[in-house]
C-alpha cells in the first residue's frame, strides 16, 4: 500500500516536472512574440490547426518516426554520460546513404532487399563516423562534445560533396540526388498516409526501454554512466563501452536519416539539414532518458514542428523561432529540477540518512507503531 | 606562381588571416577565462551571435563602429547572464544551460534579423583605418598589419593585458584557483562564487566582442547563423591551449591561416570546391585533436559547481 502510493506520487512528480517546463517555455515564448509584435494566440491556434486537424495529424505522426529514432539514439549515449552531439552530421550521413544508394540499388534488386541493404550501410556509416570521438574519449579522455561536433561539421561537408559529385542527378541543374520512385519508398500503414517507419520507431523505443532497464547490458550502461571508475573496478571494459555506446547511438541516428529519406523525402538536396537532434535533445532530458517516456514528448514536438512551420509564417515569424522555444524548455527544465530538488530536500544540507533518522522519532509519535 | 608572390596578394592574404582569426581569438580568450575559473560555457556560439547582432544594430543606428563594439560587449555579457545565474549561483547543469543559450541565441537573432532587415540587406561598409606613422609605410606588411582599424589595436592591447593579468596578478591567481581547487580558494578567504561570477562576465564581454568583430569588421554585415560553428572551434582551441592566453592567440592565427588559404588558392588558379574550404578548418581541428590529444588539459574542477563542505 505504502509502496503503491509512493510509486504514484513519484509518477505524479515526474509528470509535473516534465509538463511545467513546457508550459513555462510556451508562456515566455508568447511574451517574446508579443514583444516583437506577433500574435501568440494566432501562432498557437495555427499550430493546432496545421498540426492536428484534418489529415494533418498523419503528417505529424510521419514526422515522429525520425524524431523518435534520433531520441532513442541520444538516450543510449546520454545514459552512459556520453554527450554525443554530432547528431546533425550522423543524420545526414544516413540520409545520403539512402538517397545516394537508393536510385542505384532499386533498379537492380527487389525493393525489400535494397531497403535492408541501405539500412545496414546507413547504420554502419554512422557507427564508423563515431569512432574518432569514441576512441579519443576512451584513450585520452578528450571531451566528446567537441569532437563529435567537429566530426559533424566535417560530415556535413562530405555529404554536400557526395550530393554535388557522384550522387548528383544529372538531369537537373540544382545539386540534388535522383528521386526514389514512389513504388520503392517504404509502404504506408494500411488506410493512412503514415509510412511504416512510424511502427519501426515505436518498436525501437519499446525494445530500447526493455534493454536499458531490464537487462544486464542496461545495468552496465547505468553503472558506467554513474561512474566510469567504479565500472572499471567491477570489471567493465570502459574503452569498449565508450566505443559501443557511441556506435549504437550514432548508428541509430544515421538510421533515422535513411528512414526519413525512404519514407518521406525520396531525394536529398545539398545544404539541406533538418537539425532534428537540436529539438529532440531537450525532450530526451524531459523524458529522463527513458525511451518509452520520450514517445509523448516527441509527439508533442512533432505537432509543434508540423503546425509551427506554417503557423510561424502566418504569425509573421521565422521557423527558427522554434529553436527559441526549445532552448526555453531546456532552461525551465533545469530550473524546475532545481526547485523540485530543493523542496524534496526540505532546504536542508543534512545527508539523507541523517535526516531520516532525525524525522523517525517524530513520525513514530504521531503515527503510533503502525510500521 | 608569380601572382602568389606579388606584394598586393600577400598584403591581402595577411589582412584576411587577421580579420578571420580576430573573432575566434576574442571568443577563445573569453572561453579560456571562463574555463580557468571552472565554468565550461558551451553557449558561446549563441553568445557570439547575440554580440554580433547587437553590434550590427548599434552600428547601423549610431553610425559608429566603436559604439557597435560596446553594444556587442554588452550583448555578450547579458547573454552570459543565464550562465551566471543558473550555473554559478544555483549550480545547475552547465551542459544543458550552455546548449539552451546556444539554441536561444541562434533562434532569437535569426528571427529578429529576418523581421527587421530581411528586405534590405544592410552593409556597414569600411570602418576608418588607423595609419600608424612610419610602420604603415613598410611595403607588404605595412598595409596589411599597420593600417588596421583602431578597434583592432585596442582589442590586441586588451588581450595582452588579460594574458598578463591571468598569469601574474592576484585576480588571475584566484580565477585559476577557482578552477583548480575551489575549496582552497574558499579556505584562503576568497569567494568562489564571486570569482567565478567575475570570470563569467569578463568571458561574456570578450565573446560578445568577438561576435561584434565578426559582424562589424570581418563580414561588415549580419546574416542568420553568421558564426557557423566558430564558438565550438573556440572551445577546442581553449582545450588545446592549456589556459595560456598567448597560446590561444597564436592557435587562433593558425586557424585564420587555414581559412585564408582557400580563397588564396582560388586566386592563384586552383579551383577548390567551396565545401572543402568550409570543411578545412574542422579537418585541421580534428587532426590537431588527434595529434595533441594527450596534451589537452582542462582544469580539474571544470564543469562542477562548488558546494561548500561537499566531498
Amino acid at each position: 500500500m505504502n509502496a503503491e502510493t509512493n510509486a504514484a506520487r513519484r509518477f505524479l512528480q515526474g509528470f509535473v516536472r516534465s509538463i511545467v517546463p513546457v508550459l513555462l517555455a510556451l508562456i515566455v515564448a508568447s511574451l517574446i512574440m508579443l514583444a516583437i509584435g506577433s500574435s501568440p494566440t494566432e501562432f498557437l491556434a495555427g499550430v493546432l490547426k496545421y498540426g492536428i486537424t484534418g489529415s494533418n495529424w498523419q503528417r505529424s505522426l510521419a514526422l515522429m518516426s525520425p524524431l523518435l529514432i534520433v531520441a532513442v539514439g541520444l538516450i543510449v549515449a546520454f545514459r552512459g554520460q556520453l554527450w554525443n552531439l554530432g547528431y546533425n552530421g550522423q543524420y545526414l550521413l544516413g540520409a545520403v546513404v539512402a538517397s545516394g544508394l537508393g536510385p542505384i540499388l532499386f533498379g537492380k534488386m527487389p525493393a525489400a532487399l535494397a531497403t535492408i541493404i541501405i539500412f545496414i550501410v546507413a547504420v554502419l556509416a554512422g557507427a564508423v563516423w563515431s569512432l574518432v570521438p569514441a576512441i579519443l574519449k576512451a584513450r585520452y579522455g578528450t571531451n566528446e562534445i567537441i569532437t563529435s561536433l567537429v566530426m559533424s561539421s566535417i560530415a556535413v561537408g562530405v555529404v554536400n560533396l557526395l550530393i554535388k559529385g557522384i550522387f548528383k542527378d544529372p538531369k537537373v541543374t540544382t545539386p540534388q540526388t535522383p528521386v526514389v520512385s514512389d513504388s520503392n519508398l517504404l509502404p504506408f500503414i494500411p488506410g493512412t498516409q503514415i509510412h511504416i517507419g512510424f511502427v519501426i520507431a515505436i518498436l525501437l523505443a519499446v525494445v530500447a526501454q526493455f534493454v536499458l532497464t531490464r537487462t544486464s547490458f542496461g545495468l552496465r550502461v547505468d553503472v558506467f554512466g554513474a561512474s566510469p571508475k567504479a565500472a572499471r573496478h567491477v570489471g567493465l571494459n570502459s574503452t569498449w563501452m565508450v566505443i559501443l555506446l557511441f556506435a549504437i547511438s550514432s548508428g541509430l541516428i544515421a538510421f533515422a536519416g535513411s528512414i526519413d529519406i525512404l519514407g518521406q523525402f525520396s531525394y536529398q538536396r545539398a545544404d539541406w539539414s533538418p537539425r532534428y537532434g537540436d529539438s529532440v535533445m531537450p525532450l530526451v532530458f524531459l523524458a529522463r532518458f527513458r525511451p518509452v517516456a520520450a514517445i509523448p514528448f516527441v509527439a508533442f514536438y512533432a505537432v509543434l514542428a508540423t503546425g509551427g512551420t506554417l503557423a510561424a509564417q502566418q504569425a509573421g515569424l521565422n521557423v527558427d523561432f522554434l529553436l527559441v522555444i526549445v532552448g526555453l524548455i531546456l532552461l525551465f527544465m533545469t530550473i524546475t529540477e532545481y526547485i523540485g530538488d530543493r523542496r524534496r530536500l526540505g532546504q536542508s544540507y543534512l545527508p539523507q540518512g541523517l535526516r531520516r533518522s532525525l524525522r523517525l522519532p517524530l513520525r513514530n509519535k504521531s503515527e503510533g507503531t503502525a510500521a | 606562381m608569380s601572382e602568389m608572390l606579388s606584394a598586393a596578394f600577400i598584403t591581402v592574404f595577411i589582412a584576411t588571416v587577421i580579420s578571420q582569426s580576430m573573432p575566434l581569438m576574442l571568443a577563445a580568450v573569453g572561453e579560456t577565462i571562463g574555463e580557468q575559473a571552472g565554468v565550461l560555457n558551451l553557449g558561446i556560439e549563441g553568445v557570439m551571435l547575440v554580440g554580433a547582432y547587437a553590434g550590427f544594430v548599434a552600428t547601423l543606428v549610431s553610425g559608429s563602429f566603436w559604439i557597435g563594439m560596446l553594444a556587442g560587449a554588452l550583448g555578450g555579457a547579458v547573454a552570459n547572464l543565464a550562465m551566471l545565474v543558473l550555473n554559478v549561483w544555483l549550480g545547475l547543469n552547465q551542459i544543458v544551460i550552455g546548449l539552451a543559450v546556444t539554441l536561444i541565441g541562434e533562434g532569437i537573432t535569426t528571427v529578429l534579423y529576418l523581421q527587421n532587415y530581411s528586405k534590405s540587406s544592410a552593409n556597414l561598409g569600411q570602418q576608418p583605418k588607423l595609419l600608424i606613422p612610419g610602420l604603415g609605410d613598410i611595403p607588404i606588411i605595412g598595409p596589411a598589419l599597420f593600417q588596421q582599424s583602431g578597434i583592432f589595436w585596442v582589442l590586441i592591447l586588451l588581450l595582452l593585458g588579460l594574458a598578463f593579468s591571468l598569469a601574474r596578478t592576484n585576480w588571475g591567481l584566484s580565477t585559476r584557483s577557482a578552477g583548480q581547487k575551489p575549496s582552497s580558494l574558499d579556505a584562503a578567504g576568497g569567494s568562489v562564487v564571486k570569482t567565478r561570477s567575475i570570470a563569467v562576465v569578463v568571458s561574456g564581454v570578450l565573446v560578445g566582442l568577438g561576435g561584434a568583430y565578426l559582424s562589424l569588421l570581418t563580414t561588415a554585415t549580419f546574416s542568420p547563423f553568421l558564426t557557423n560553428g566558430l564558438g565550438f572551434i573556440a572551445i577546442v582551441i581553449t582545450m588545446l591551449s592549456r589556459g595560456r592566453i598567448v597560446v590561444v592567440m597564436i592557435t587562433s592565427l593558425v586557424y585564420g591561416l587555414t581559412v585564408a588559404i582557400g580563397p588564396a588558392l582560388q586566386v592563384v588558379g586552383f579551383t577548390v570546391p567551396a565545401d572543402i574550404i568550409k570543411m578545412l578548418p574542422f579537418i585541421i581541428v580534428i587532426i590537431m585533436l588527434i595529434v595533441f590529444a594527450r596534451s589537452s588539459v582542462v582544469p580539474p574542477a571544470l564543469g562542477s559547481s562548488y558546494v561548500r563542505g561537499a566531498r
